[in-house]
């Protein structure tokens, strides 16, 4: 990208040889859009009310967040009453599952970790869980979640979209088998069409909404217990005062959301044809299986995903290899360990993740950036021939 | 051209964030980067009250990342973990049970912080990168070599576990703290407004927090589900005469006088432990003195492998004053050194430094 002088906004200061920067992390989170940012503003400037108050300040709170909750609902397909805020994917993937208070849990090794985690600690506590392997290319099979059904299984937990690979999970042929279903659909909402399950999690931060903000989906009938403690907010399944302004900011977004499509697939497709062209020995992951449109995740053999990131950064692209840990650091992905690639190659992999501002241009200047960092860092690569 | 940028590893410490602070002041493009060698959760039962000064503890990332902040310079975490492991925990182990006293910095300094930190530097564009170490490199272009040489601050030299540098890898590095004494570098901390300028320096090994090795080798085989007998053994004299037990040899080291549980009118002292026969021998101090050993994998640095013996200051351990000796390299790469006058408790596994007064002249493994 090319350069130009920023003046930093902390300190005045100008900052020189900042690079213009291209964003291609939008699994990670997505930018504000200026139309939701203007409606979250315009809430926290105009509307401070407790949404649970009784006078006019508090009414009008309410009058807000009940028309959040309406576009929020109505882009996921459920009724309002069906939808409670929380504070994003992973109170939302919390809630769900706790919430179900299951015995036997059925669900799978690519999850996110606020669902992988969810699981594993209900496992520490006792309830038995049994974790569904994946395809070669990253997506389960229903037939192995029949297998894993007992007696007393009460609850599947099966994403809807994985957020490194983009693979789409056949959640909707898991409702055949009769127990509460639910997905976390955080890398699904304005992609695809979304699952059918009784519990779905959402997060605005990934449809260009504000962080903070993000939903569970409750289907009429489907038993669900609080799992944290407080008031009678949110139908008295969330407790906690309302985000309003976050409310807000979120129903903006999900009312906007799902535009561009096409064309995000087309620069995804531009980007994997040019990268496995001009870079040899490379491979996309999950090819074969049905993705969303904006995610390419691909593997570069001999090549340190980490090394690459920081190379490309510097050049000012965002992009990701593996997922953080409590450091920063970069540890490897265990959905690409669980479609059978080893450590290293897990390692070598790195996630493009598309939005809707993206150009020709910068997918163009990426596949060269790419291009030129790979073969430098394998020219130096000890291991790489 | 712009000057290609210099990669900074910060630890958190002050040390690393007085060079980074000090290369930024100078004009310097830099990149900062943290290794993440270590994870202290997977031996928990290791944990120590005083978390500072452990290795790669979230503190210490927070640290680096806000001198980073302050500094306005790019910086990144990278996971070295599992080099980390392979190329240093390992081997640290694996010398402990062969009965030997072996030092991972060294390992560390060859393997890690100059080796795969140099391809992370690669990747950021770098071609110097910086460290806090406390010793000084030169160029030598009559010789073409790089040379290595004491730090400034006597007390803080660690030219002891830099030995091991090859040409090619102090060709690359930059050791900016190598001619300023420590409160010199905490004024520059002060100076430069670095937010960790009066943290306390790091002790011990990174990885043992609390000192106790044989407790971090009896956690870690628990962790890898290692099951080990007890490998008790006796305690004897030089004469072989059994003065008591022990519960296994990697829980001494030669020259310790405490913890060997034996009443004796003169101090006693671990002379030498053999796991293959899992004795320890005790004796005087006299037993203790030698002034012949041999070394292997020798490193010459400021000058090419001598033809002839060579006279030089040696060193056997990191507080130990070097003591006159001579040195002769050997075939198979090692060298055998005679000091002047014997020396207390030549220990396997620790590092024999040649120098010339400041100037390092080489290096190896006491064999």
């Amino acid at each position: 990208m090319e350069p130009k002088s920023v003046v930093s906004v902390m300190t005045g200061r100008a900052i020189l040889k900042i690079v213009r920067r291209a964003y291609f992390d939008h699994n990670a989170t997505t930018p504000l859009h200026s139309e939701v940012l203007h409606a979250v503003t315009t809430a926290m400037a105009e509307c401070f009310g407790n949404a649970s108050s009784i006078h006019r300040d508090g009414q009008r709170a309410k009058q807000m967040l009940e028309e959040a909750r309406r576009q929020v609902a109505a882009k996921v397909g459920v009724k309002a009453e069906e939808l409670v805020f929380t504070s994003g994917g992973t109170e939302s993937n919390n809630l769900a599952i706790f919430g179900t208070r299951p015995r036997h849990i059925i669900t799978s090794v690519i999850e996110h970790p606020a669902v992988l985690n969810v699981c594993q600690e209900l496992e520490r506590r006792g309830t038995e869980v049994s974790w569904v392997r994946v395809s070669s290319s990253g997506v389960i099979d229903p037939d192995d979640v029949r297998r894993a059904m007992r007696p007393e299984t009460d609850l599947i937990s099966v994403m809807a979209v994985n957020n490194e690979i983009g693979t789409v999970q056949p959640v909707s042929e898991l409702l055949d088998f009769g127990v509460t279903v639910h997905s976390d659909c955080v890398q699904a909402l304005g992609k695809v069409e979304l699952p059918a399950a009784h519990l779905l999690s959402f997060s605005a931060h990934k449809i260009h909404g504000p962080k903070g903000i993000g939903a569970l989906a409750v289907r009429k009938g489907t038993t669900l217990h609080k799992a944290t403690f407080g008031g009678h907010h949110e139908r008295d399944r969330r407790p906690g005062t309302e985000n309003v302004p976050g409310a807000v900011g979120f129903g903006a977004a999900a009312e906007r959301c799902g535009s561009g499509a096409s064309t995000i697939a087309a620069l995804r497709d531009r980007l994997e044809a040019g990268i496995l062209d001009r870079v040899p020995h490379t491979a996309v992951q999950g090819r074969d299986a049905p993705r969303v449109a904006n995610t390419a995740n691909i593997r570069f053999d001999g090549v340190e995903g980490e090394a690459m990131v920081i190379a490309l950064d510097l050049r000012g692209f965002s992009v990701s290899s593996g997922a953080a840990c409590s450091s920063g650091a970069v540890e490897p992905s265990h959905v690409l360990t669980a479609i059978g690639l080893s450590k290293e190659q897990a390692r070598s992999c790195l996630r493009f993740s598309m939005g809707e501002a993206n150009t020709v241009d910068e997918v163009d200047a990426l596949i060269s950036a790419v291009a030129a960092c790979a073969e430098r860092l394998r020219k130096l690569s000890p291991t790489y021939a | 051209m712009p000057e290609p940028p210099i990669a900074v590893a910060m630890s958190g410490g002050v040390d690393s964030s007085v060079v980074a602070g000090l290369l930024k002041r100078d004009g310097h493009e830099i990149v900062g980067m943290t290794m993440q060698l270590w994870n202290q959760r997977r031996l928990p039962e290791l944990e120590t009250e005083y978390a500072g000064g452990r290795c790669c503890s979230l503190d210490d990332v927070y640290d680096a990342r806000a001198v980073a902040g302050m500094l306005e310079i790019p910086y990144y975490v990278v996971n070295f973990e599992d080099r980390f492991e392979r190329a240093v925990v390992r081997p640290f182990v694996d010398s402990y049970l062969k009965g030997e006293t072996p030092i991972p910095c060294t390992l560390c300094n060859n393997f890690i912080k100059f080796d795969q930190f140099l391809e992370m530097a690669d990747a950021a564009g770098a071609e110097k990168i910086a460290t806090g170490h406390y010793a000084r490199i030169g160029y030598d272009a009559s010789t073409g070599r790089w040379q290595m040489a004491r730090s400034a601050d006597a007390t803080k030299d660690q030219t002891y576990f830099l030995w091991g540098l090859t040409q090619a890898q102090l060709s690359r590095a930059l050791f900016p703290l190598g001619s300023m004494t420590k409160p010199e570098v905490r004024q520059l901390a002060v100076d430069l407004r670095i937010p960790v300028a009066n943290k306390p320096d790091s002790q011990e090994i990174c990885f043992v927090p609390n000192g106790d090795y044989a407790g971090f080798i009896d956690a870690y085989f628990r962790e890898q589900g290692i099951a080990r007998e007890l490998e008790g053994g006796e305690i004897v004299t030089t004469n072989g005469d059994v003065l008591g037990h022990h519960a296994g040899t990697h829980r001494f080291t030669v020259g310790q006088r405490r913890g060997l549980g034996i009443a004796a009118r003169d101090p006693l002292y671990v002379i030498e432990t053999n796991p293959s026969t899992r004795r320890v021998v005790v004796g005087g101090d006299r037993d203790l003195r030698r002034d012949k050993f041999d070394v292997r994998d020798c490193n010459w640095v400021s000058i090419s492998e001598p033809i002839a013996p060579v006279r030089a200051e040696v060193r056997i351990r990191n507080k130990h004053q070097p003591s006159a000796a001579t040195v002769s390299a050997c075939e198979g790469g090692g060298a055998s050194v005679t000091f002047d006058d014997p020396q207390r408790a030549i220990t396997p596994g620790q590092a024999a430094v040649f120098y010339s007064g400041d100037l390092v002249l080489g290096g190896g493994w006491i064999a």
